[in-house]
């Protein structure tokens, strides 16, 4: 069974209210996906000191390259962080370099079609464009598709939601073979940082409701129902204060770190420790370990450190 | 070049016109660059007479280009450039198309009517509304009915079309949201275009010789023209196919007379002569046309009343705001705001409706749609003019669109570095709305989006922060208000400056950071 497939019979649970049905066939069909299909070499791959693309070409090909996450013929969303208007250098927008890195790797894989989107706080138009994304993608060779209309979101329920009990999520997600989440490392006002579970805000619409009931518990709902097939997390620039849009390149230091991991909560667990935090901080990091969604123990998991000289 | 030609010439300007207009107020994907629309924007009379008085001279001196050919040659603006003019040409090709009005005839003047437009508008300008003006303007209310009306129609089957591409794997039509319909000033682009297409369908131009202040104060300097179009009584066989095809009803073949100042130049007749016994002629070779110029009583009358009507409608731009809310949940307990937000480069409040026009080209550009035609924020007089309304979206920071394409200088034009640092409004909070502090909750909505970071989260309680101002660095861009999850009336809203502020610059002190030796974990 396909992502798809999963997903559309949560569409229609969502309409329906047999909701506990889709829960039990949820947690068998994850547990068979990521057992049989592949075996990676490692948990997580942490690279530093190199530049976003190259960090990535070395740190998917100790993984066995992408192709052990795209299939020909499959499509693929990329979904990185395009919230803001602002240039890369403002380290509010995900690494243009790294966005286009993955979709080179992801059509050298055999990928069909790859769509890049985002649901961006800021103007649209300008943050696809100022954040130097679009152009990236496009040259790359992925279709660039629009998030600012409600008419791209379907309701869906989220069984083991807390909170959140349904989303508006953009049909790309539902639709593609692969999803894979490219958030940027930053600080930010309302959820402490932003990483791969917050970065999956830009695939639902009705975002306000989030805010106004429990941020952090939100994220960590929405994390129960969606994992990414891959994410792959950018702190070359990070923005150490005035998250999530930054005030000025001031706000920003060249990190040049990056992590590569299938597991939201552990490369979110990697990313603040890279930050300078540690994972019990982030509340809506506790929350979604808590649901089961992954772990935090990063000391417990196989990973390859790879240095690059620069 | 032959008189007969000048048909021609003035249905190709027109349609260019019509067409590039059209095309300008229902871009809402932006194509069409500010450097091309100032070219079609140029000659329009209004806006280019207020950006005159407004903005350094040169840059708008379009109203003199059709002052001058006016006076050379009448009412040129109305067929050719004027974009309503085209509009009701449309419509009358449209009517005789199917035979509707198979052919005009002469009319008597309704100068008691066109007078007391003009006075009306002139009298409320006098008193410092631009009302009247806003609502009869041809300019303006071609662009309402084209922002308002068309631009929706646009939009719609741009989706539906979008929709069908999608299916097929093209994205370059994307779907885009309708954003705020604004239901409360709809009604008058309406009712101006149904004016427009009763009008122009039964009664040819007459919209313009009535109802149009423009058209009758052009009607007034044309004559005076140099070049007027006349009737030669002794190649004239009466046959009357010049009054059949004369949308203004200005060709009086009893008498010879044609009454040039009606006439909106269009060239019809001249076309229309076999024998070509109408065209134009040096108006001052013969003996002069005794203009009636003289203001007759009920005229004065009029202009009396109308004096008073304004000093009237000036008691009437105030609104209470007082209510009493003790027991409302947060959301409903209404913002004390006592301006609204005129958008960044318009000044002052002041400046602004004094020279807006409400053609709502703004609105159309605007890439985010935070501005709205205005019901009655500044007040009755300055409806329909364009505010900030933050419930339906934010201004941009990176933005400066509408005081670009504003052809009238109520948006002053800004560039990026400035539009950052002017505060059209500063930021307010009422504490204890905020969810944080209501429901004890995260949130931090409207920290994340302000740009200046004057409102930033700082420790609360249990681990919640809650937000804090610094209004020296907030432009009032309304990202906060936007943002804020209390509705409808939010805890966190801005408050509108009746004259725009310089803000200070954020805040750039470098970060220490020193590179980890080895990975954190």
């Amino acid at each position: 069974m396909k992502r798809r497939d999963f997903i559309r019979s949560s569409v229609s649970a969502g309409m329906f209210t047999g909701a506990a049905f889709t829960l039990g066939s949820y947690g068998a069909l994850k547990a068979a996906d990521s057992t049989s299909s592949f075996q990676l070499p490692y948990d997580m791959v942490a690279i530093r000191g190199g530049e976003p693309g190259e960090m990535f070409d070395r740190g998917i090909a100790s993984l066995g390259g992408l192709k052990q996450f795209v299939k020909p013929n499959q499509t693929v969303v990329v979904k990185p962080n395009i919230g803001w208007d602002t240039t890369p250098e403002k380290g509010a927008t995900t690494n243009p370099e790294l966005v286009s890195a993955v979709i080179e790797q992801c059509k050298l894989a055999g990928a069909k079609s790859v769509y890049v989107f985002d649901n961006p706080v800021a103007e649209w138009t300008r943050s696809y464009a100022y954040s130097g994304i679009e152009e990236a993608a496009k040259k790359a060779g992925a279709t660039v598709v629009s998030g600012k209309s409600e008419g791209y979101y379907q309701n869906v329920s989220i069984p083991k939601g807390k909170v959140l009990k349904n989303a508006k999520v953009h049909e790309l997600i539902l639709e593609s073979d692969v999803f894979i989440n490219i958030p940027v490392l930053k600080n930010h006002g309302g959820s402490t940082l932003t990483i791969a579970m917050k970065n999956l805000m830009g695939v639902v619409w009705d975002r306000q409701y989030w805010h106004s009931n429990d941020l952090h518990q939100c994220i960590a709902d929405f994390a129960t129902f969606f994992q990414p097939d891959l994410n792959i997390i950018d702190a070359y620039r990070v923005m150490k204060r005035n998250g999530p849009r930054g005030v000025s390149a001031a706000d920003v230091v060249t990190m040049k770190y990056q992590i590569i991991a299938t597991d939201m909560v552990a490369a979110d667990a990697a990313a603040t420790k890279v930050f300078g935090m540690e994972p019990n901080q982030l509340r809506h990091l506790v929350l979604a370990e808590q649901s089961g969604v992954g772990t935090s123990d990063i000391d417990a998991l196989k990973i390859n450190r790879l240095t690059l000289s620069t | 070049m032959r008189q007969k030609h000048l048909r021609i010439l003035r249905i190709i300007i027109s349609v260019f016109f019509l067409v590039f207009m059209s095309a300008l107020f229902v871009d809402y994907r932006e194509f069409i660059p500010v450097s091309y629309a100032k070219w079609v924007l140029y000659p329009q009379l209004i806006p280019s007479v207020i950006s005159f008085i407004t903005l350094p001279a040169a840059l708008a001196t379009g109203f003199l280009l059709i002052l001058i050919l006016t006076f050379l040659f009448g009412r040129v603006y109305c067929s050719a450039i004027c974009p309503l003019g085209a509009l009701q040409d449309v419509y009358a090709f449209l009517s005789k198309k199917f035979r509707i009005i198979k052919r005009y005839k002469f009319k008597k003047a309704l100068d008691y009517l066109r007078y007391p437009f003009l006075g009306l508008t002139v009298v409320f300008l006098l008193f410092g509304s631009m009302l009247v003006l806003n609502l009869l303007d041809p300019y303006s209310s071609f662009g309402r009915i084209f922002s308002d009306l068309a631009r929706p129609g646009v939009v719609t089957v741009n989706n539906l079309l979008a929709a069908q591409l999608e299916k097929m794997e093209v994205y370059f039509l994307f779907r885009v949201d309708m954003g705020l319909f604004t239901w409360q000033t709809i009604f008058i682009p309406i009712f101006t275009a149904v004016l427009i297409i009763w009008l122009s369908v039964y009664f040819g131009r007459l919209y313009c010789n009535t109802v149009c202040p423009v058209g009758t104060t052009l009607g007034l300097l044309s004559r005076l023209s140099l070049f007027r179009i006349k009737m030669d009584r002794l190649s004239c066989t009466r046959c009357g196919k010049c009054a059949f095809v004369c949308k203004s009803n200005c060709i009086d073949i009893k008498n010879f007379k044609v009454d040039f100042s009606r006439c909106v130049a269009c060239y019809n007749c001249i076309t229309a002569c076999e024998y070509n016994a109408i065209k134009y002629e040096p108006a001052y070779a013969r003996k002069p046309v005794n203009a009636e110029l003289s203001a007759d009583r009920s005229k004065r009358n009029f202009i009396g009343k109308s004096l008073l009507l304004g000093m009237a409608l000036t008691g009437l731009k105030q609104k209470s705001t007082a209510q009493d809310h003790d027991n409302l949940p947060p959301g409903d307990i209404p913002n004390n705001r006592q301006h609204p937000v005129s958008p960044p480069g318009s000044v002052s409040l002041k400046h602004f409706t004094d020279r807006c026009t409400a053609c709502h080209l703004c609105v159309t550009s605007c890439p985010t749609g935070v501005l709205q035609p205005s019901f009655l924020e500044y007040g009755i007089s300055g409806i329909m003019q364009p505010h900030m309304d933050y419930s339906v979206e934010y201004c941009n920071y990176e933005c400066t669109i509408c005081s670009q394409v504003c052809p009238t200088g109520a948006i002053m034009p800004l560039t990026v570095d400035d539009k950052k640092l002017t505060q059209t409004g500063v930021v307010h909070l009422i504490l204890d709305k905020c969810i944080v502090v209501t429901d004890n909750t995260a949130c931090g909505s409207c920290s994340e989006h302000c740009p200046t970071q004057a409102v930033r989260m700082v420790p609360f309680q249990n681990g919640l922060t809650i937000p804090e101002l610094n209004e020296t660095v907030c432009i009032g861009c309304g990202a906060c208000e936007y943002a804020c999850p209390v509705r409808p009336y939010t805890a966190i809203y801005v408050e509108g400056n009746p004259i725009h502020q310089v803000a200070e610059q954020p805040q750039t002190e470098s970060l220490e950071y020193r590179e980890h030796e080895d990975f954190p974990f």
